[in-house]
């Protein structure tokens, strides 16, 4: 059976690891390398890595410091932020990414996904959306959450699906790092209208808002932040739990 | 692990050769990326790596100009050779992704898009493996999950090639061995100890 998988999710600033709340305050968390190396000795399913500061600050993302993650990590990782040409996921693939996560260029410019996903397959394009309320509405939001864009998830997200993603980032700004439960309705809604997997991000403080968003959410993954550096958790006491719980998901050793 | 293998990870502009690279490296082989004539003639094991479609991988296989020479070392002269996901699907007799293409045809069945009724594509993430016969790859597994994402499947139609299945969708091949020729549908580089534990077999084969 396909397992849920329990993905750490690396904030990265330009120099150091960070943790955001509602992608504002910024905490620093250490050397992304460091992380990395314990992360695989824990046998994590996947890591995801984004550099928050890239498209901000107009450059490319900092291939030496992913080149350096890469090289910590013997399973597979998806790279995030400052993702704006076709060059750019090349040159990440090449250097050993396995995905590249798109968020500000889809929103600019849509048709950049069936050019990224023509190029290289569905497979490593993942397509991030962040994601406010608005009442009752599910707004997509750009510039790290600082702006309300015209779209909504649930049709934005079958947008992208149907351009070639292969999988949907979906992260809660309202929730982030506030370590109180995913947003839920928010995840449930995306995963009913596409068919392709859903990484579910934004919130997890403790090992039940996981189970809740796979078990009511439906998502496919989930992405934690701030819980694996506060908590005390590991992946593996994380997915004992789960399991316990009835949710099929992949637990080595040590 | 000796230093006496000397890994040539076929370089013809697609899959993810920095990770099949490192992962070898890290067993102790030399490893080189390469379409060289000289590399490949000289390599004690061939690995065919590859993310994306068939039709483009078939292409661009085409294009680098490597398929004599990885026939005559494969097929002639039987040093062991290993494609993982699109490039052990390149080994089919065809392949039905984006139009009919033909492919290397040096295991018989065609490459077919995953069937299977409310089912999630691609087939993202760790899933486990059922292993259907003994085969070279699979000796001394600690744990059976490997990692894959893939859209497509090989339904390969020799059935003593088949080693291991696995059970998305309406199921499908994850492990072909056909003597020196090997496949993985998963991503053993990727499949961190389980997938070394197979790329360790594959090395240890000759």
């Amino acid at each position: 059976m396909l397992k849920v998988r329990v993905i750490p999710c690396m904030l990265f600033n330009g120099f150091s690891l960070v943790k955001t709340i509602q992608f504002g305050t910024m905490r620093n968390l250490g050397s992304p390398i460091q992380a990395a190396h314990v992360y695989n000795s824990r046998n994590v399913d996947e890591l995801v890595f984004i550099d928050l500061k890239a498209t901000e600050e107009h450059r490319e993302p900092l291939y030496d410091v992913i080149h350096e993650v890469i090289g910590e990590c013997f399973m597979p990782l998806a790279i995030g932020g400052g993702i704006h040409s076709l060059d750019v996921i090349q040159r990440l693939l090449s250097i050993g990414a396995d995905k590249v996560i798109i968020n500000s260029e889809a929103l600019t410019h849509p048709e950049f996904i069936e050019r990224a996903a023509r190029k290289f397959g569905s497979q490593c394009i993942v397509v991030s959306i962040d994601v406010k309320r608005n009442g009752r509405r599910f707004m997509v939001m750009d510039k790290r959450g600082a702006t309300t864009t015209r779209h909504e998830a649930v049709p934005w997200a079958q947008e992208m699906h149907k351009r070639g993603a292969g999988e949907l980032f979906v992260t809660s700004v309202d929730q982030d790092g506030s370590m109180a439960g995913y947003d839920i309705d928010l995840i449930n809604a995306v995963v009913s209208e596409v068919s392709i997997p859903v990484i579910a991000s934004g919130g997890a403080g403790k090992v039940q808002d996981i189970i809740d968003v796979i078990k009511k959410g439906h998502a496919d993954a989930a992405a934690l932040a701030s819980m694996f550096h506060y908590s005390g958790h590991t992946a593996n006491s994380i997915k004992q739990r789960m399991a316990a719980a009835g949710i099929p998901v992949r637990i080595v050793g040590p | 692990m000796t230093t006496s293998k000397s890994v040539v990870i076929i370089d013809y502009g697609l899959g993810n050769v920095a990770s099949a690279s490192k992962a070898f490296a890290k067993l102790g082989a030399s490893v080189k990326i390469s379409r060289d004539k000289n590399d490949i003639n000289t390599a004690t094991h061939l690995v065919l790596p590859g993310v994306g479609a068939f039709g483009e991988g078939i292409r661009l296989l085409e294009e680098s100009g490597v398929i004599p020479m990885i026939t005559e070392r494969a097929l002639r002269q039987k040093i062991p050779f290993l494609g993982i996901c699109l490039g052990m699907q390149l080994l089919a007799s065809t392949g039905n992704e984006f139009g009919v293409h033909r492919g290397l045809n040096w295991l018989p069945g065609t490459v077919d898009e995953l069937s299977g009724t409310h089912i999630r594509l691609p087939h993202v993430g760790w899933n486990e493996i059922m292993i259907q016969k003994k085969g070279v790859l699979l000796q001394g597994l600690a744990d059976r999950n490997f990692y894959f994402v893939h859209s497509f499947v090989f339904n390969c139609t020799d059935p003593g090639a088949v080693i291991a299945t696995c059970g998305y969708g309406d199921g499908f091949v994850a492990v072909v061995e056909k003597g020196n020729i090997f496949g993985t549908q998963f991503h053993p580089e990727k499949s961190q100890v389980s997938g070394l534990t197979v790329l360790k077999n594959f090395l240890s084969y000759a």
